[in-house]
């Protein structure tokens, strides 16, 4: 247990392990993403009340569910950041951060896109809407303070600290965010309250979420591959993979 | 001004004192530091009734919310100067050196700082409430709100102080990380001015409100602790 957890702190050794994994990882997640998507969207029977525009469920569902989970993977990256000054910890926090941003914009857009037929506005300031708008600000401040701070350890620790502050937050907005809307005017719209739905509807979602989850890996190793190329470009094991001064030797 | 030497044998709750004190006397000397948050304040009060509508029925319904986001935003403006003096003369490395807890000190130096701008704030909250049109129920409640809200603004806002030290438009980059974690604090504030006005109790609301206020003071040192530790390092 304790080898492999020093394993991982060496970047040499994940970026082995990504290049292994990723192959999987980007198959087997375009063939769930691609399978629930052309089921759900061309296959589900439609929604006896919304027709076919609830068909963006099986976008807004996935993209909705992980912009949060990548937000608390990046806060136990986080903790393992202050705890034990692992780089990779501090290399994911990095590589997720844009990539959570722009999933909970996408939420956000399709959530709008669907609003407009369903509830007739774009817009609603709704407990759902709010916090995952807060959700958006989060990301946007932990990509712009990681940006703004030069020196790379500094930053990693700074950057811990604000997901981990962020995070203590995240209940606290969703409940606070619930009872400010119940007094003006009750949640006429929850998105978490499924209904019971069809295996036809809610399997090609699942399938969809899986997807994306395994997507999200891929581009997690792909991006944290090149943070770590950057960070170690003068170690001898990234100029030997691409042959610096290989025949000079 | 220097920081007088503490060593071991000072208790920590001396030191608090020591540091909260020091603070209290360099911001009297320098006055005008103290009044800019207000006049900010109530320059933001005075844009909505001329920006939006000077109805007595739109202020009397937005007057809270209004007085809210303008404490929230003078609380803002006010942060950036909260550890940068003591940073740029180099009294912060020394507070970082003191043999007593750091959270411990740099919650002396958030107390400080409310005492400085929150409490003056929820000072001239009842005369820009009646300005808004506010009725005396409504602007008593806004003011305990305040006062239980605005440490927490100070609590909060010490960490995104601490965290952009010595950055490039740090300025800027404060507001962007500390607004988010506002926004609870926010809804709270004026949720309860609202209730109020609605006749529904306010119990609930207050308790929240001071829910935060505990989980601020007993948590947020820390983080900022941490935050400054790391911005001395950095530069």
């Amino acid at each position: 247990m304790w080898q492999f957890f020093h394993k991982l702190g060496s970047p040499k050794w994940f970026y082995g392990i990504a290049a292994r994994l990723m192959p999987w990882l980007l198959v087997l997640g375009l063939l769930c993403l691609g399978a629930g998507l052309v089921w759900g969207l061309a296959f589900a029977p439609k929604d006896y009340l919304q027709g076919n525009s609830y068909r963006i469920i099986f976008i807004h569902v996935p993209s909705a569910f992980l912009a949060q989970s990548v937000y608390i993977m990046m806060a136990s990256a986080a903790v393992v950041t202050l705890v034990w000054r692992m780089k990779l910890a501090d290399v994911f926090v990095k590589a997720a951060a844009p990539v959570g941003l722009v999933l909970t914009f996408i939420s956000l857009f399709t959530g709008a896109v669907w609003g407009k037929p369903t509830w007739g506005t774009w817009w609603i300031w709704d407990a759902r809407l709010t916090s995952m708008l807060i959700l958006l600000f989060l990301y946007g401040g932990v990509i712009a303070l990681d940006r703004a701070i030069n020196d790379e350890k500094s930053a990693a620790r700074a950057v811990a600290i604000l997901v981990l502050v962020g995070v203590v937050n995240i209940p606290i907005i969703k409940y606070s965010v619930d009872w400010w809307n119940t007094l003006h005017q009750p949640a006429t719209f929850k998105l978490t309250e499924k209904p019971s739905m069809p295996a036809e509807m809610w399997v090609p979602l699942l399938l969809s979420v899986i997807g994306l989850y395994l997507l999200f890996g891929w581009l997690a190793c792909l991006r944290m591959q090149t943070e770590i190329l950057i960070r170690e470009q003068r170690t001898r094991w990234v100029q030997d993979l691409f042959h610096v001064n290989g025949g000079a030797r | 001004m220097m920081i007088k030497p503490l060593d071991q044998a000072v208790g920590s709750i001396d030191a608090m004192k020591a540091v909260f004190a020091r603070d209290m006397k360099v911001a009297f000397r320098q006055r005008q530091d103290l009044l800019n948050p207000l006049l900010f304040f109530m320059m933001v009060v005075t844009l909505f009734p001329l920006g939006v509508s000077p109805e007595i029925s739109f202020l009397q319904e937005a007057g809270a919310g209004i007085l809210w986001v303008a404490a929230l935003l003078s609380v803002l403006l006010s942060l950036d100067h909260l550890f940068r003096h003591d940073f740029d003369d180099g009294t912060l490395e020394q507070l970082v050196l003191q043999p007593q807890p750091l959270f411990l000190l740099v919650l002396a130096k958030t107390m400080a700082h409310w005492v400085l701008t929150g409490l003056p704030l929820v000072l001239l909250t009842p005369v820009l409430g009646v300005m808004v049109h506010l009725d005396g129920n409504s602007i008593a409640i806004l003011c305990l709100t305040l006062l239980i809200g605005t440490p927490v603004l100070s609590l909060i806002g010490a960490i995104g102080a601490a965290l952009t030290l010595g950055l490039r438009s740090a300025g800027v980059l404060l507001s962007l990380l500390i607004i988010p974690l506002y926004i609870p604090v926010l809804i709270f504030g004026t949720g309860t001015v609202a209730a109020a006005a609605e006749g529904a109790p306010v119990g609930a609301y207050l308790a929240l409100l001071g829910a935060f206020l505990v989980l601020a003071l007993t948590l947020a040192p820390f983080a900022s602790a941490a935050a400054l530790k790391v911005s001395l390092s950095n530069s």
